[in-house]
């Protein structure tokens, strides 16, 4: 499904609502639709799983493929669709069936097919996979240099979810999103939208160095938008809600104290208080209905993990995609200013010397978790930017020959089994500062600044220099405190400029993860699943713009 | 084969609907064969191609619905299907806004499918990919490209007697071109329904030239400039805002079109007066299926005449309940242009920027569809009706509804993403800051 597809079905495209967080324009699975029953069974045999893969290994092998990689996937979604006093919709999809790549001559082909339930039909899934790559070799100028990788045998790997999102009754998913819909009315909110989206992602990977992967993936994001309607002015705002979306059962609705941040509104870490934050929302619409609108200027910002996640998704998860840096994606998401001689040179200044940002797929709850990569490749963390100086990539297989790598970053990624996987962002995220120091603390010491909560609207040019973010609330700091809400703020800067001018970082009790559902790449698009962490960090001087208009 | 005849498809959802024992009963079916070619540093990355084929089936009682779907074709899994639906519908919650599904509908015939793009093949995708590699490699230039192309059909029918069918097939091609010291990037972009009209290597030609002509880009300040926006640039613009003309939305005061105190602006002059854009599904150059998605016709519309606001898009609960006719939002709409070409367009400027394409398009207010995004793979300085020099990218923070009351001229209309746009020459476009990007 596309990010578009997604904001129509889920009725947050209508009135303008900006869905929250998704860059690019993406693609999850998008599936048939299916029965919550359907959903909890169906599941194929691992054994039989490994009949299948193996039929399609041998035929690949046999029309003299060198490398062969099998993905059963079997991808279940469930939306849960409200507005106001109404449940719109309930959708379960489900999307069954098998993807192969191959290696052969030298050159990559992949050919998948739905509902393959035969031997004989992944045989033939490889055999055409096969035929493809001979058809493509033609044209090749560089065979692929694919990294080594040992096979793992078989093994698995589950999301450690406490209660899955998928065996909740569908009634207290709708009496939960109605609940807090009421909630919003109630505290000013004229209109509210509410969903729900959980994914199930059921993966099985054998290739020809000898691994059959079975792994379970889970997935939530509840989702609301507030709008606030001024009858006099005509005019009307938008909060939408502060939650994240994470690797994590229906466990992530249910809060405990520890999970919440207080301040000057409630955030939240690994547990999410819906009907307080849709509360907070709706109060907070209204009050953006009279806040001061922003003037334009320099101010120093004071960036919630909320909204800091988006930044360092678009400025620093992307440029450091060894893809891009490459020229893969030059047609469509682009290219990188992070260019290889700024890596060897090994001084390149991506930030000041408070900017640690590291990759990983192992934080458990974030989206990015998995045991192995979609090309058999257990998942690690590394460093990419350390004190500031840019010290390495993301890559896979046939890139980590590229910067002298033994062995590939595991984050490769396929969004269904129906397309063909490539390297995917991993969870990037900025290391918490080292020094103990709260937001309070941080806060204090800005003379003109503003504290921005929330993500808004984003957007980036396709080599990663230029870029513009809102938000969702804007405070304006004066010596030290906040003296009120803000609106129409939007910030300006260059990715070099602003990491160089990043100060302060809140430590690690601060840190929270941030992400979406829908980062896009590739062609066609593809859809993956990516979180962020930071602490509260502080960039000074950054130009902010008033983006009110007259129509 | 995953693309049925029209009489197939009506065979297995006559079988559907006869297993059912709802109060009403919808079903859709789909199948389609997609390939595609990718190919990046002058040589081909990814190909692949897949078929798809699905039965989603819609059970109402009252106003509870279910849905299920299926991609087994045998009588018992149909059954099953229908059985698992009906239980669904019983299980949900009413929803108030219900309609009931509509009877037997007219729809106009168009003429969506070529057989040439049913029988694209591999061998076929990798020389497309060549042609366009070729002439690349030759020049010391850079390809980046895609092609995809899917062939299908879609048919719904209903217990009520409603039945549509189209079958339509579909090529899309982009090509990027990089210089090799990657200080100059040219684009190009084509869809069309049948491929005998794609020439990648025409295509890429032009992309190659404005690689060629884009290299050392000089910088100018940021602020309001005359610009002409090519179809690839100016699409997305018009078409966020071709999206955003849903009549609930301006009816419940969140919309471009809401009124201050109440109220809509359907009627009113929003734009320059030679605005105009409707929609065809019959229009050669982009057709359309006769039916929306929910069994709606589709048929000629025009939404702004002369820069007046004509008609909004309905679901058919909100046209019920404000009792007016339930129009669909369209697949596609046609912008009527002029009879200048670019060229000519550009021969009358006396100052102004030439924009290939925008990027990374996002809403920043949707009460003003104010979007930010930035120029991006070949943008020009024009002086005394010539390009003078390559320019380096801008960010802009504009409304299509400001930019469509800048008008200064159109050129004629070409096929861009499945609608018909002019290119635009527009005054005071606002650009707000520079990028180093290329």
């Amino acid at each position: 499904m596309k990010r578009r597809d997604f904001i129509q079905l889920s009725g947050l495209g209508f009135g303008g609502l900006m869905l929250p967080n998704m860059p690019v324009n993406g693609i999850p699975v998008f599936g048939n639709a299916v029965s919550q029953e359907a959903m909890l069974d169906g599941a194929v045999d691992v054994a039989v799983k490994k009949r299948l893969a193996d039929a399609a290994l041998n035929a690949a092998k046999a029309k003299g493929a060198t490398y062969t990689d099998v993905r059963i996937g079997r991808y279940l979604n469930q939306f849960v669709i409200t507005r106001e006093d109404k449940v719109q919709n309930i959708v379960n999809t489900e999307s069954y069936g098998v993807g192969v790549r191959v290696i052969a001559n030298g050159c990559w082909g992949f050919a998948a097919v739905v509902d393959a339930k035969s031997e004989a039909d992944t045989a033939k899934a490889a055999e055409q996979a096969v035929a493809i790559a001979k058809a493509n070799a033609k044209l090749m100028t560089q065979p692929v240099i694919l990294a080594p990788q040992n096979g793992y045998g078989e093994v698995s790997w589950k999301a450690p979810i406490q209660r899955n999102a998928f065996e909740v009754p569908i009634k207290e998913k709708v009496d939960l999103l109605l609940g807090v819909n009421d909630a919003a009315l109630k505290n000013g909110a004229n209109y509210v939208n509410s969903v729900l989206f959980m994914v199930n992602e059921q993966k099985y990977f054998a290739s020809s160095d000898g691994s059959y992967i079975d792994q379970d993936i889970h997935r939530i994001w509840p989702i609301a938008a507030v709008t606030a309607i001024d009858p006099k002015t005509g005019k009307f705002e938008t909060r939408q809600a502060l939650s994240a979306p994470v690797g994590m059962g229906y466990e992530y609705l249910q809060t405990n104290p520890a999970d919440k941040v207080s301040g000057i509104t409630t955030r939240y870490n690994k547990g999410y208080d819906m009907l307080e934050d849709v509360t907070a929302a709706a109060k907070q619409a209204k009050e953006k209905l009279t806040a001061k609108s922003v003037e334009a200027g320099k101010y120093d910002l004071v960036l919630d993990p909320s909204h800091l996640w988006l930044t360092i998704h678009e400025s620093v998860g992307h440029p450091l995609e060894l893809d891009r840096v490459l020229g893969y994606e030059a047609n469509f998401a682009g290219t990188s200013f992070a260019t290889l001689d700024k890596w060897q040179s090994k001084n390149f200044n991506y930030g000041s010397k408070e900017v640690n940002l590291f990759a990983d797929k192992t934080q458990v709850g974030s989206l990015g978790a998995v045991g192995w990569d979609d090309e058999g490749v257990k998942t690690k963390k590394w460093d990419l930017v350390k004190e500031g100086t840019l010290v390495n990539y993301q890559a896979i297989r046939d890139q980590a020959h590229i910067i002298g790598e033994k062995e590939s970053h595991g984050c490769c990624y396929a969004d269904s089994w129906s397309s063909v996987q490539f390297q995917r962002m991993a969870n990037v995220s900025l290391a918490a500062g080292k020094t103990p120091l709260s937001v309070a603390e941080m806060i204090k010491d800005v003379k003109k600044g503003i504290y921005i909560i929330g993500d808004g609207s984003f957007s980036i040019d396709q080599q990663r220099y230029n870029f513009q973010f809102g938000g969702q609330l804007f405070y304006e700091i004066k010596d030290g405190q906040i003296a009120g809400m803000l609106k129409d703020v939007a910030y300006q800067s260059n990715t070099q400029e602003f990491w160089n001018s990043c100060v302060k970082v809140c430590d690690e009790r601060d840190y929270r993860l941030g992400g979406s559902f829908f980062d896009g790449k590739g062609q066609p698009s593809q859809s993956s699943a990516v979180s962020h962490g930071s602490s509260t960090a502080r960039f000074n001087g950054v130009n902010v713009i008033n983006t009110a208009r007259k129509v | 084969m995953a693309t049925l005849t029209k009489e197939e498809a009506k065979k297995i959802i006559d079988k559907v609907l006869a297993f059912s024992k709802a109060d009403e009963m919808s079903v859709a079916l789909n199948g389609s064969r997609t390939g595609n070619i990718r190919y990046a540093r002058n040589s081909v990355s990814t190909s692949g191609e897949s078929t798809d084929l699905s039965l989603a089936i819609t059970a109402v009682y009252g106003k509870r619905s279910g849905t299920a779907t299926i991609n087994e074709f045998d009588d018992k899994s149909l059954e099953k299907t229908v059985r698992r639906a009906e239980e669904i519908a019983r299980l949900a919650p009413e929803n108030p806004e219900y309609m009931p599904m509509l009877g037997p509908q007219t729809y106009i015939d168009t003429k969506t499918f070529a057989e040439s793009t049913a029988n694209i093949d591999p061998d076929f995708r990798a020389k497309a990919a060549f042609d366009s590699i070729e002439p690349c490699s030759k020049k010391n230039l850079t390809a980046a490209g895609y092609m995809e192309d899917s062939s299908g059909f879609s048919a719904i029918g209903n217990s009520k007697g409603l039945f549509a069918y189209n079958k339509s097939t579909s090529v899309d091609f982009s090509i990027t071109v990089r210089t090799a010291d990657g200080l100059g990037s040219g684009y190009a972009i084509r869809d069309f329904n049948d491929v005998s009209k794609l020439s990648t290597k025409q295509a890429t030609e032009i992309a190659m030239q404005k690689a060629l002509a884009s290299s050392s880009a000089k910088a100018l300040e940021p602020g309001k400039y005359t610009v002409i926006l090519e179809p690839a640039a100016s699409i997305d613009l018009l078409q966020n805002m071709m999206r955003s003309m849903d009549a609930r939305n301006a009816d419940e005061g969140r919309s471009f079109l809401s009124k201050k105190g109440g109220g809509i602006r359907l009627g009113e002059k929003l734009f320059d007066e030679r605005v105009n854009i409707y929609s065809d599904p019959t229009n050669l150059e982009i057709p359309k299926a006769g039916f929306s998605g929910d069994g709606r016709p589709q048929e000629k519309i025009s939404w702004i005449e002369n820069g007046v606001v004509k008609n909004l898009t309905y679901s058919r609960f909100w046209a019920d309940k404000k009792g007016v006719k339930a129009t669909p939002p369209p697949s596609g709409f046609i912008m009527a242009g002029g009879t200048e070409s670019l060229a000519d367009l550009i021969k009358s400027t006396e100052k102004g920027i030439l924009v290939t394409r925008f990027w990374y398009i996002r809403a920043v207010d949707p009460q003003t569809l104010l979007y930010t995004g930035l120029t991006r793979d070949g943008t020009f300085y024009i002086e005394k009706g010539q390009i003078k020099f390559p320019i380096k990218n801008f960010r802009f923070n504009e409304s299509p509804i400001i930019m469509l009351n800048n008008l200064e001229a159109m050129g004629v209309p070409s096929r861009i993403g499945g609608s018909l746009v002019p290119p635009l020459k527009i005054r005071d476009f606002t650009f707000s800051s520079l990028s180093d990007a290329v």
